[in-house]
């Protein structure tokens, strides 16, 4: 691939970089990743990977934009309340980046779709709101030996950690799914919107680092942070052999839909 | 006994402690939504009651999170 003049000049920040260069921006716009959820995280996410000349992104939403929805999803604007989300992502991303190839798929994870969708990608970004689509691409990404990078948020705290095949999983940490009621939605319990980008950001920045191979990324560990005291940390874990998807015994060997417990105003119509 | 819970210094007066007991005193209402590590050990939620913890003993939890949005996907 040869970068033509547009591009030197649109990505002479990420060339000047040492750990990029033309050699890494190549690798960008040669990268295909999948973000599957186009809220508080995907948005964040695929503004600024969009910004960075991914080659190709794959938008997996099957909601349209609510009003409550703007005070963190940036990726949709007013106008847009009422319109496929991934649509309307893909419009922002088109008019940020033209070299964008953008592939939208306008419904939601589920066990019988999601090795097809994540097949053609070298990398997924978790940006969903419920613990059935979390567990789900975490066990599609393990079985599929695909990497992929979780991200959680709810009120002002936030955690992100990476997969790479053959280290630890989500499930290592969390084995399933909690609880019905034992943990707040977040739309009873609150987001401040800029939690969203911070972590939507690290995740950004997950992917780039993955695709260009430089650094030590979120991968046996999990960030951990409260925005509320401006605290990070970080949480060194190991793979865990009693793991159920990834572990020495697994009981987890296909993919089979959980019932979703979560971020869901039942009230509001369809969900 | 002196230990540190998710990195910060937690003391308590009593020389007998189980991890479950330290939650219930770093206000998780629930174990069901955290995932717990004793000393870079995960424990099972089954467990929690029955380990003990010992002075200088690390204690890490970390909250179930879902996303910001609803209906995400």
């Amino acid at each position: 691939m040869n970068l033509n003049d547009a591009q030197i000049e649109r990505y002479s920040r990420h060339i000047i970089l040492g750990n990029v260069g033309v050699e890494g921006q190549e690798k960008i716009l040669a990268g295909k990743v999948l973000i599957i959820g186009t809220g508080g995280l995907g948005a964040p996410v695929a503004l600024y990977l969009a910004a960075a000349g991914l080659g190709t992104i794959g938008l997996v939403d099957g909601d349209v934009v609510d009003l409550s929805n703007l005070q963190r999803q940036v990726i949709h604007f007013t106008p847009d309340v009422g319109r496929p989300k991934v649509l309307s992502a893909k419009d922002k991303i088109a008019a940020i980046n033209p070299d964008v190839r953008v592939i939208t798929y306008e419904t939601r994870v589920a066990a019988a779709n999601i090795a097809g969708i994540i097949k053609d990608y070298d990398f997924i970004v978790d940006g969903t709101d419920n613990f059935a689509a979390k567990f789900l691409i975490n066990d599609a990404c393990v079985l599929g030996g695909k990497p992929f990078s979780h991200g959680g948020i709810l009120r002002f705290d936030g955690q992100t950690l990476t997969y790479v095949p053959g280290q630890a999983c989500y499930r290592c940490v969390f084995t399933a799914p909690p609880p019905k009621g034992a943990v707040p939605t977040c739309s009873q319990a609150g987001i401040l919107g800029a939690v969203a980008g911070m972590l939507g950001t690290i995740q950004a920045a997950e992917v780039l680092r993955f695709l260009i191979g430089k650094g030590e990324l979120l991968v046996n560990r999990l960030l951990v942070f409260d925005a509320l005291n401006m605290n990070f940390r970080t949480v060194k874990f190991a793979r865990n052999p009693a793991c159920p998807v990834c572990g020495e015994r697994p009981s987890i060997t296909t993919l089979v839909d959980a019932e979703p417990a979560v971020c869901d105003l039942k009230s509001r119509g369809r969900g | 006994m002196t230990l540190k819970v998710n990195g910060k210094v937690f003391t308590a007066a009593e020389a007998a402690l189980t991890v479950a007991e330290v939650l219930q005193r770093s206000s998780v209402a629930n174990p069901e939504m955290v995932a717990v590590q004793l000393n870079g050990e995960f424990v099972a939620k089954e467990k929690l009651a029955q380990t003990p913890v010992a002075q200088d003993d690390e204690v890490d939890f970390i909250y179930f999170m879902g996303g910001g949005a609803k209906r995400d996907i």
